[in-house]
């Protein structure tokens, strides 16, 4: 058996070193090697977008992506956006507009979000839904996702304002309301 | 837009929109689904499948495949019972072991291509795929046949030598692919026929569509050495699971336990067992952990999909369009093994109407296709297609307005179906007032080809069993404890119900869904029962809780219970009271901990209907249907949390436009599908849809103390119909297949130019 490679790259703000085999996706590396398991494998071949990672800033499906190829790259996972008990303003967008239903595409839908605002941060509907179209939801019809994203975005500009920095946290995050815990 | 209409009654948890309980988890990634659940040891199972769709096994060999180093076990069906015959109920429907475990590991023969026919565990996925490379199995290849009335016809290949067809008790004597013709009759049809002063006949067909639900099929077995077997899945029904694995492996119940994970999806779909019994038995073959995940091609070849169909519907009616006979055919593909949707298709056919004179003649019919599962409303949107069709067409012909023709005929309280059962109150007739009135209704629509649809559809609501408990904590929360695993959020419409019944908040209801041996029996997630039958559960937990409380405040207030008074979540006696929160502070003071219970198996399906009013634009050229505007009115009974209602609404509406225009197996001449991925298969994205309104309607049920009606799968079945209509008014086409695809509609359209 060929050995496995080393790759050494940077996750979630965090330098990370692994080794991988050469056939392992991005995702098989997140997932199984390295424990980040929001990424979620829903086709593996590049239809559904439940994988979707940001890769140096664009979103990308994690499992066409090989291991090896990102040597030196900066990636963003879904566990990488909320930080010290603060939802991302995408996230508690989300759950108020209650955009999701089983969850399982909900992951892929809020990195590819996050890359829509991030580069156009007041987007038309159209906008959000051609740049989501590489995400795929069978249970909300897309209705309440498409909302969360423009109550996103409208949080996020309305943080700029207010803060006169990118939002109300500094990295873009806003305290999450009363969270009951559920397992 | 959403809005609702309902009665006054005020309540202070019902009705209002709490961030769900467990969503947290769900936006951050951290919630635990199948394929998140990591064991130490863990090895990785992969299944072998049939290239054919029908074909006899001479051999398997799979000396080979064990030697590969990594290779740590593997199964073939002969590993497994031998199961005879026997009816096992899972609640929501029945199953016949033996065809259930031919079909998640075939016995012989494969009855379809993807058909499971080995199976490995190794130390990497990649390993066990590349052992799956190095067994041999040697086939005689059979003919084979997909569509439904193909496999009906005299000489069509038989799938089953050991099958004949079961009409009303009656069984044939020669095997056939037709296992069951249902018959159901009221009045005097021909007669009524006879005298009608319009009699329309249509014929329509369906294809085969698969549940899409985003997470593939997933469990990880750990059979210890003990002999206790635990597996840790993604389903619907843990219990069912529980039970279904347990007869595969003829080992009793008691030593399974089922842990149900998040599960991203199911619709149906993951109510039968695939690969629970298959990882238990690799893990006891090499002593760890086995987890499998099936592939997406898996997903859409080896489980799945919802019946292909033909139906051919007969309507008589007089002048002024009063419904006085109806007649129905329907044949419906069960797949590989008998059992298909075509009981429900059969009872729902009609079931939107009074027609005091009906008949309607359903078949089972087995083709070379994975075998059918439950897909929301199952085998009522087929149905529906036809009977509303013909209805917008009915109007058409006697120049009623649509919404008008349904208001004449709508199934109302006393309404016998031809089945047999007589609703109780139901709110059909005020989804379709509401859809009169709507603003989507009174706008104009403009522009050329353009049209719009309108439809109904029902589905019933079933109760059957559910379990739950409930723990009052010193601070004065409440830990739920339930067996219904939530798929779209009822952890939350659940526990709403339970903190309403004490007065507290939605917040201080800490929901869990507990594995097999944490929570007493529940039956699945399905037929549109958690909040209806969970959520009475969680009621009576509350009201089992409060009478417990009441007896500490009497403690409390030195009084007789019976003089103790609970207002919203307030007990008072003697001029002095108690917040619940207050009380359950003194728990330990009084007695001790308060644990409240219930089991509920509530009688009498509930009913619910629901009306959908579509604009589409159909491109000239390409035939193209581009949905414009979308409303979903639905009798909700009482909408708990209506966001999630109304989530219902849009995403099973939004199934249903994928099932009219996009969604089909595409199958070869070998019976092959063609487009086992979601690229070829083309459900729905966010560029297809507009925003999807909806209109709530609340007549509360009579069954609950809420007024709760099941939501989740009535919305699937108007779509196709509604579509249908609005792409006649654009285009002058009346489609009568689905998928109304570019392709066929083009064809039609181009036949229509003179």
């Amino acid at each position: 058996m060929a050995k496995k490679i080393h790759v050494t790259s940077t996750i979630n703000g965090e330098p990370i070193e692994f080794l991988c085999d050469a056939r392992q996706s991005l995702l098989e590396v997140l997932r199984d090697t390295l424990d980040f398991t929001g990424a979620k494998e829903g086709c593996n071949n590049g239809n559904c977008g439940a994988c979707t990672v940001l890769l140096d800033g664009l979103p990308v499906d994690s499992c066409l992506v090989l291991g090896v190829e990102v040597e030196g790259a900066k990636i963003t996972t879904i566990e990488g956006i909320a930080r010290e008990a603060h939802l991302h303003p995408i996230q508690q967008c989300f759950l108020e507009d209650a955009a999701l239903q089983c969850g399982i595409c909900t992951p892929g839908f809020i990195m590819s979000t996050k890359a829509l605002l991030d580069s156009n941060p007041n987007p038309s509907e159209h906008e959000i839904r051609f740049q989501l179209s590489g995400n795929l939801c069978r249970c909300t019809g897309y209705d309440k996702i498409i909302r969360a994203v423009q109550d996103s975005a409208k949080a996020l500009s309305a943080g700029v304002e207010r803060g006169g920095t990118k939002a109300t946290q500094p990295d873009g995050r806003r305290a999450a309301k009363k969270q009951p815990q559920a397992r | 837009m959403a809005s609702s209409t309902g009665d006054n009654k005020k309540y202070k948890v019902i009705g209002t929109r709490p961030i769900r309980h467990d969503g947290a988890d769900k936006v951050t990634g951290r919630a635990i689904y199948g394929s998140d659940v990591r064991l130490n040891g863990a090895v990785h199972g992969k299944i072998l499948r049939s290239p054919h769709a029908h074909a006899q096994i001479k051999s398997i060999d799979t000396s080979a495949a064990e030697k590969l180093p990594g290779v740590c076990a593997v199964a073939t069906g002969a590993d497994f019972p031998d199961l005879k015959d026997k009816i096992a109920n899972l609640g929501e429907g029945a199953v016949n072991l033996a065809h259930l475990s031919a079909n998640v590991l075939a016995h012989r023969k494969v009855l379809y291509k993807g058909h499971a026919v080995a199976a490995v565990a190794a130390t990497n996925p990649h390993v066990a795929e590349e052992a799956l490379k190095l067994i041999k199995v040697e086939y005689e290849p059979l003919e084979s046949v997909t569509w439904v009335l193909d496999a009906m016809r005299a000489g069509a290949p038989l799938l089953h030598d050991n099958v004949v067809t079961n009409s009303m008790g009656k069984k044939a004597d020669k095997p056939s692919n037709v296992p069951t013709h249902i018959h159901f009759e009221m009045g005097k049809v021909d007669e009524a026929f006879a005298k009608a002063d319009i009699v329309i006949e249509r014929e329509y067909k369906t294809a085969s569509v698969h549940q899409g639900y985003i997470e593939p099929h997933v469990a990880t077995a750990l059979w210890n050495e003990d002999g206790h077997l635990t597996l840790w899945t993604s389903t619907q029904g843990s219990f069912t699971a529980r039970q279904q694995t347990a007869e595969l492996l003829q080992i009793p119940i008691s030593r399974v336990t089922v842990v149900p994970c998040e599960i991203g999806g199911g619709f149906g779909g993951k109510i039968a067992v695939y690969l629970e019994h298959v990882a238990a038995m690799l893990s006891r073959k090499c002593g760890r952990p086995v987890k499998m995940t099936m592939n997406r091609d898996e997903v859409f070849e080896g489980t799945g999909p919802t019946p292909g169909s033909f139906v051919r519907v007969k309507l008589g009616a007089t002048k002024t369009g009063q419904l006085v006979a109806g007649e129905a055919y329907l044949a419906y593909d069960a797949g590989a093994f008998p059992g298909g949707m075509i009981g429900p298709g059969c009872m729902c056919v009609f079931s939107c109407y009074e027609i005091p004179n009906a008949r309607v003649d359903g078949y089972d019919v087995l083709a070379n296709k994975p075998k059918t599962q439950a897909y929301r409303a199952p085998g009522a949107t087929q149905a529906a297609f036809a009977c509303e069709s013909m209805m917008d067409e009915l109007a058409e012909k006697l120049g009623i307005d649509p919404i008008e023709l349904r208001l004449r005929n709508a199934a109302k309280e006393g309404t016998r179906r031809v089945d047999g059962p007589t609703y109780p109150r139901v709110g059909f007739i005020e989804t379709l007032q509401a859809a009169k009135a709507s603003e989507h209704w009174k706008s104009p629509l403009k522009g050329p080809h353009r049209g719009r649809g309108i439809a109904s559809g029902y589905w019933f609501n079933i109760g059957l069993k559910s379990s739950a408990a409930g723990n009052v904590n010193p601070d004065g929360t409440v830990s739920l404890i339930e067996g219904s695993t939530d798929i779209g959020g009822t952890r939350t419409s659940v526990a709403m119900q339970l903190a309403e019944t004490l007065g507290i908040a939605a917040e201080e209801v800490m929901p869990r869904v507990a594995d097999t041996d944490g929570v007493g029996y529940t039956d699945v997630t399905g037929g549109s029962r958690v909040t209806f039958a969970t959520g009475l559960a969680a009621y009576e937990v509350g009201l089992d809780i409060r009478r417990q409380m009441t007896e500490r405040a009497a403690l409390v207030f030195k009084c007789d219970p019976a003089a103790v008074e609970c207002v919203d979540g307030m007990y008072k006696a003697n001029g002095k009271s108690l917040t619940f929160r207050e009380l359950a502070g003194k728990l330990g003071q009084t007695g001790g901990p308060v644990v409240g219970r219930a089991a509920v198996d509530p009688e009498g399906p509930s009913n619910g209907f629901g009306t959908h009013i579509v604009d589409v634009e159909v491109d000239p050229e390409t035939a193209k249907v581009t949905i414009l505007r979308y409303t979903v009115i639905q009798d909700a009974g009482r909408a708990i949390h209506p966001s999630y209602v109304e989530g219902q609404m849009q995403g099973g509406a939004v199934q249903g436009i994928g099932w009219a225009l996009n969604e089909e197996y595409v199958f070869d001449d070998q019976g092959r599908m063609q487009n086992p991925n979601y690229l070829d298969y083309r459900m729905p994205t966010a560029l297809d849809v507009p925003m999807i309104e909806t209109i709530i309607v609340e007549v509360p049920n009579p069954a609950h103390p809420y007024g709760v009606r099941g939501v989740g799968e009535t919305p699937i079945v108007a779509p196709p119909a509604a579509i249908a209509a609005a792409i006649y008014k654009a285009t002058g086409v009346r489609a009568r297949e689905l998928p109304i695809s570019p392709p066929r509609l083009w064809a039609a359209m181009a036949a229509k130019k003179p």
